[in-house]
């Protein structure tokens, strides 16, 4: 029996996978655990595994194509199988399948210990659908040389999907060089019209300058023709009065679509800027006794050890210590971790992703030295797998090894609370009444006050500061 | 120094100039000498021009139509006003079968400069027979210009080409416009038939009226305004020829275009202007073009129903709103 395959939830914040590169060819024989494509989440790129034996019969989409979670991509069976009414049937889900709208996301995908966070079903009108279903297969191009072939989806039609989009919307789009597979539509039935493409071109590179050009253009390269006698001087004035003054030649800047990774990262952060009540705490930490201890370590056991790893395991610590703060804010309850995972953001190439250190607490330093190192470099090879940076209890972001001496981080929910870590930089200390050259690195704590009052979040901030200050506690 | 005069006195000061300058140009019609015009338009003139070249008719529209086509070919210029619109149809035959053609089917041996006017649209509980928009059935003949001001200034400027034009002109004044004030030039000016004009400008949509509908458009883009929402108006005066640039010119540039008209939806002049928006502007376009009419069906006696079946600024805010995908 031949099946239908469908676009999978790789992530629990995945609403939209783009098929990267198929691997597998139609007519192509797949075994359980063979890779038949490749695809994009919000955070990485994954394998799309064969779970059944079987034969490719019918992709669905295109390379390149962005879909919801559960629209059809694919069908798989038996060699030779009749697959028309299964082609009708993923084409009629299609288009019944509706792309949710950022805004509309849930704020968060839950705390822990509730059921995974499902995708809020698919509004049945398909409004702010990204795709839908042509009626009928979509018709071949046209002969003629097409304008642009990235965008236009007629060039590279992901089989029976078609973009709602305004001719204007279309125009910009092919000016502006942004796939409009790629852009959330705002007008009726979810079509794509100028605002939409604007947005996405300005939230690639901020001005879209190319798309005043555009906007421009009309009026500067359309002069008015008119056949008609000249005007009388009386009415002249009124006629040409209405004319805008000449703009300015549009400067160079650069357009870049929105990635998945960086839509997420808008939605994800907006909502928790916006829905989360921040408070800020900073402490300066006498950092003398823990650059000496890193030293020690590195010339006992020759492993080497970032700041970043004493902060770590220091913050895992003080959150057994004080447990409270190791907690999340949901509707009906406030859940305290069991269990201490700890989030480290990394810098990756167009966003950042926060692999998650797990039991943290119980590790050894040097084991989190070594977790953190391996993490880090496959988070900049996008190869984590999304067990690897969700459903972390608290997070650390360091910004010193830039320079930065302090900054406030937004707290990634349903996390309670993020810590943000400055440079560790020599300045003048007083010590035993003498003025001595001391290590000082300001940390600042932002805590989710629904959680985390402002004594409590005091108290791990005072925790932290007491581990670092006395590293040896690092060593158990 | 501009001055301000009535629609209705714009016209009558346009026919008195022209007729002074040439004495071919009479005025023809029901009541418009003795009775000074059922709408006062011809006030006066039968005085000044006397009997020969102000004449009264009998209530015979078929009959005066025909004489003034008649006399155009033989050489005189005439005025031919019809009490209303309404009663054209009588002389259709006439306008349609001779009016239109007679200029092509000489081989031009014939011109044909005759004015054919009168006052068009609703006015006031004057039910289905009296309310009609003949604009749509006028343009669609090839051979007739169709001249719909707006304001006394292009009445007086309008209704001086269209006497001056060696074509017949089918030229329909709104009926309630008969007692706007607006400011006119001083001394002699003339507007060219074929060219709108920008009544309002604006950036965020354009809407496309003519005749009465130029209020309403602006009374709806000053509605829009205070909501922030810029409005262009353009007026193309004349249906026929068509400003089709400056038309495609403003919504080239507004990238969305509703369409006011008084008449009925189907096969309306708005159905030919949608049509060459969306062609000409067809990758400028963010929603497809709008359109706002009389209700589909003859105009009913009753006052509430009979505003139902009008155009007025609420629904042509509505219908600007949701060209611009803010209301569903």
């Amino acid at each position: 029996m031949a099946q239908i395959l469908d676009m999978p939830q790789l992530s629990d914040t995945m609403k939209i996978g783009v098929l990267q590169k198929w691997r597998k060819n139609e007519g192509d024989k797949v075994s359980p655990g063979e890779v038949m494509a490749e695809i994009e989440t919000d955070k990485a790129v994954m394998d799309f595994e064969a779970f059944d034996e079987g034969v490719l019969l019918k992709r669905l989409i295109a390379d390149g194509a962005s879909v919801p979670v559960g629209t059809p991509i694919a069908i798989i069976g038996k060699a030779g199988e009749d697959v028309a009414k299964l082609i009708e049937e993923a084409k009629a889900r299609a288009g019944a399948k509706a792309a949710p709208k950022p805004e509309a996301a849930k704020p968060a995908p839950a705390a822990k210990p509730a059921p995974a966070a499902k995708p809020a079903p698919a509004p049945a009108n398909g409004q702010a659908a990204t795709v839908a279903a042509a009626p009928k297969p979509a018709p071949k191009p046209a002969p003629m040389p097409m304008r642009a072939v990235a965008s236009s989806p007629a060039a590279t039609p992901p089989a029976g999907t078609k973009v709602l989009a305004s001719p204007l919307a279309r125009r910009l789009a092919t000016d502006l060089g942004i796939d409009l597979r790629n852009v959330q539509g705002t007008g009726p039935g979810g079509r794509i019209v100028e605002r939409d493409v604007k947005a996405a071109a300005e939230g690639g590179s901020g001005a879209a300058t190319d798309w005043h050009a555009a906007e421009e253009a009309p009026q500067t390269s359309a002069p008015r023709v008119s056949a008609a006698a000249p005007l009388p001087a009386q009415i002249v004035p009124e006629r040409r009065g209405e004319a805008r003054p000449a703009q300015a030649a549009p400067a160079e800047d650069i357009v870049r679509p929105l990635s998945m990774m960086r839509r997420t990262i808008a939605e994800r952060l907006l909502v928790a800027k916006t829905t989360v009540p921040h408070f800020y705490l900073t402490a300066d930490v006498d950092m003398g006794a823990a650059m000496d201890f890193r030293e020690q370590v590195a010339q006992v056991h020759g492993a080497k050890l970032s700041v970043n790893d004493l902060v770590l395991k220091a913050c895992a610590l003080a959150l057994r210590k004080v447990p409270e703060a190791n907690a999340s804010f949901t509707e009906d309850a406030i859940i305290q971790h069991a269990r201490v995972d700890i989030g480290m953001a990394v810098a990756i190439e167009d966003g950042l992703i926060t692999p998650v250190i797990r039991d943290a607490d119980k590790k050894t330093i040097g084991q989190v030295g070594t977790e953190s190192r391996e993490l880090a470099a496959r988070a900049r090879d996008r190869k984590l797998k999304p067990e690897e940076y969700t459903g972390a209890t608290f997070s650390v972001s360091n910004l010193g090894m830039m320079g930065i001496r302090h900054f406030a981080a937004i707290i990634n929910p349903p996390e309670g609370a993020i810590l943000a870590v400055g440079n560790v930089r020599k300045i003048p200390m007083v010590k035993d009444g003498k003025i001595v050259v001391g290590q000082q690195m300001s940390i600042t704590l932002s805590c989710d006050h629904r959680v985390i009052d402002g004594a409590l979040g005091a108290k791990l901030l005072q925790a932290i500061v007491a581990i670092l200050e006395q590293p040896i506690s690092l060593a158990f | 120094m501009p001055r301000t005069v009535a629609f209705r006195e714009a016209l009558n000061e346009a026919m008195a100039e022209e007729m002074e300058k040439d004495d071919r140009i009479f005025l023809m019609g029901e009541e418009v000498g003795y009775y000074d015009g059922a709408y006062k338009v011809s006030k006066g003139l039968l005085k000044k021009f006397g009997e020969k070249r102000v004449i009264d008719t009998p209530i015979a529209e078929g009959g005066f139509v025909g004489v003034g086509i008649g006399a155009a070919m033989v050489g005189l210029r005439p005025i031919i006003e019809l009490m209303t619109w309404n009663f054209s149809f009588v002389a259709a035959d006439q306008l349609i079968n001779n009016a239109a053609k007679i200029r092509q089917m000489s081989g031009g041996q014939f011109t044909l400069p005759v004015v054919f006017r009168g006052p068009g649209g609703s006015a006031h509980m004057l039910a289905a027979q009296h309310s009609q928009s003949t604009e749509a059935l006028w343009a669609h003949i090839p051979g007739l210009k169709v001249v719909m001001p707006a304001n006394p200034k292009d009445a007086k400027g309008l209704l001086k080409s269209a006497i001056r034009d060696d074509n017949p002109i089918i030229f329909i004044e709104g009926e309630v416009l008969y007692a706007d004030q607006g400011e006119i030039p001083d001394g002699e000016y003339t507007i060219p038939l074929g060219v709108a004009e920008v009544k309002r400008p604006g950036t965020d949509l354009t809407i496309i009226g003519w005749s009465k509908m130029v209020k309403i458009a602006l009374a709806t883009a000053e509605a829009l305004a205070a909501e922030g929402i810029e409005a262009e108006v353009v007026d193309p005066r004349t249906i026929r020829p068509l400003d089709e640039e400056l038309l495609v010119q403003s919504v080239s540039k507004t990238k969305r275009c509703l369409i006011l008209e008084e008449g009925w939806p189907f096969n309306g002049v708005g159905a030919e202007i949608a049509y060459r928006i969306g062609r000409r502007c067809f990758d400028d376009l963010d929603a497809p073009v709008e359109r706002l009419t009389g209700a589909d069906m003859p105009m009913p006696y009753n006052h509430h129903l009979e505003q139902q079946c009008i155009p007025d600024v609420p629904r042509a805010v509505a219908a600007a709103k949701k060209l611009l995908y803010l209301e569903e």
